[in-house]
């Protein structure tokens, strides 16, 4: 499958966002039109949803 | 080798990891913990890895999946004893302090009125910081009595119970940077600077980081750190005190390194990629010589009926429930 064709559409502006290759669930992604934080919640269609804010025990 | 990498967002670093694991032929399976109901009784489908490997953006998800695992024999990395130590920066301290490890000062009070007293013992300015918590969250430094009082009543009213610990670090006068080591099987493979004008130097808080040399100074103290905690793959951070030369301030054990690897020419990923796959391999030989089961597994297995211990376990792919 071309890698080009792997799009989604950004849930906060509508703009297309690209991947480079399949996404897996839970990736995050970023729109280079709204800049909103995205995350994969579906592959199969690609969904996007706006990623969650960090919470407190997230880190390194 | 078949490797569970365990996660709840998949972020830039686990993408480099997934490709370093299947670029040295491991079978890799990614697994959104979102997606996993574990039974404490029954590996299950868990059974299937030599190793899992947690790269969990949540320390709540990271210890109570590797809490189960760990109890059923699954070899984790890192490992459990780590995690928590790691987690939690009085843990942390205490760990260091044993294996004669340089750190800051540390003044701990679980009240406000000693934890006035507890940062007067280290003096002004000094530093408040969660006891768990990363990329510099909340960590305050406190220039005198006025804003003590103001950051411990904000924190008793507003915070969390964890916030009730009074964690008071000495305030070390660095220069505009902190130093940040790779330890990977207890070796210092890389390390980085991260400079900043700010006092906080993490990255997360706009720290530019930029490779340095690993002196043997700063090996030598990384892997001691690391080897008091515990763990197989660690980043150490360092602070360097006029006074006192290095000093560890804290050991981070799922760390990020995406633009470390450009900035060092050292390919962390594969690295931690590799020496994850050791581990498996050791691991699954010696349960191989040992004939096979984990006690608490044989124990399990005795006490519950067949259908019950096959019913749950870890996906088969990504996303999915067996």
């Amino acid at each position: 499958m071309s890698t080009a064709t792997i799009t989604a559409t950004c849930p906060e502006c509508d703009a297309t966002v690209n991947f480079d290759r399949a996404p897996l669930n839970g990736e995050i992604a970023r729109c280079t039109d709204c800049a909103a934080e995205l995350e994969v919640i579906n592959t199969d269609p690609i969904t996007l949803e706006l990623a969650p804010e960090v919470e407190e025990d997230w880190g390194e | 080798m078949r490797i569970a990498m365990t996660y709840t967002r998949l972020r830039v670093e686990e993408r480099m990891l997934i490709d370093a694991f299947e670029d040295l032929g491991a079978d890799v399976t990614p697994i959104d913990l979102r997606t996993v109901v574990f039974n404490p009784t029954s590996l299950g489908d868990w059974a299937q890895y030599d190793a899992v490997f947690d790269r969990s953006l949540s320390l709540t998800n990271t210890l109570t999946s590797i809490r189960v695992l760990e109890s059923l024999g699954v070899r984790c990395i890192n490992p459990l004893g780590a995690i928590e130590t790691c987690a939690d920066k009085l843990a942390t301290t205490l760990a260091l302090i044993r294996a004669g490890v340089p750190t800051p000062e540390v003044r701990v009070a679980v009240d406000s009125e000693s934890g006035i007293d507890a940062i007067e013992q280290l003096g002004y300015p000094c530093v408040l910081k969660p006891t768990v918590g990363s990329w510099g969250r909340l960590v305050s430094r406190i220039n005198d009595r006025d804003a003590a009082e103001s950051i411990l009543e904000h924190r008793e009213v507003l915070g969390s119970v964890n916030h009730s610990v009074v964690y008071a670090q000495e305030h070390i006068n660095k220069p505009d940077r902190d130093i940040r080591v790779f330890v990977v099987g207890g070796n210092a493979i890389a390390a980085i600077e991260r400079r900043s004008e700010h006092w906080l130097t993490n990255t997360a808080r706009g720290a530019v980081a930029a490779g340095m040399e690993v002196t043997p100074e700063l090996a030598d103290l990384s892997v001691r750190a690391v080897a008091s905690v515990g763990a197989d793959i660690a980043a150490v951070d360092l602070l360097e005190c006029p006074r006192r030369g290095l000093l560890v301030n804290e050991i981070n054990h799922s760390m990020e390194f995406r633009n470390s690897t450009t900035t060092t020419g050292v390919e962390i990923h594969r690295v931690v990629a590799q020496h994850t796959l050791d581990i498996a391999q050791a691991h699954a030989s010696q349960a191989a010589s040992d004939g096979d089961i984990h006690p608490v597994q044989r124990a399990c297995d005795a006490s519950i009926d067949g259908e019950r211990a096959g019913s749950s376990g870890a996906p088969e792919r990504e996303g999915t429930l067996a």
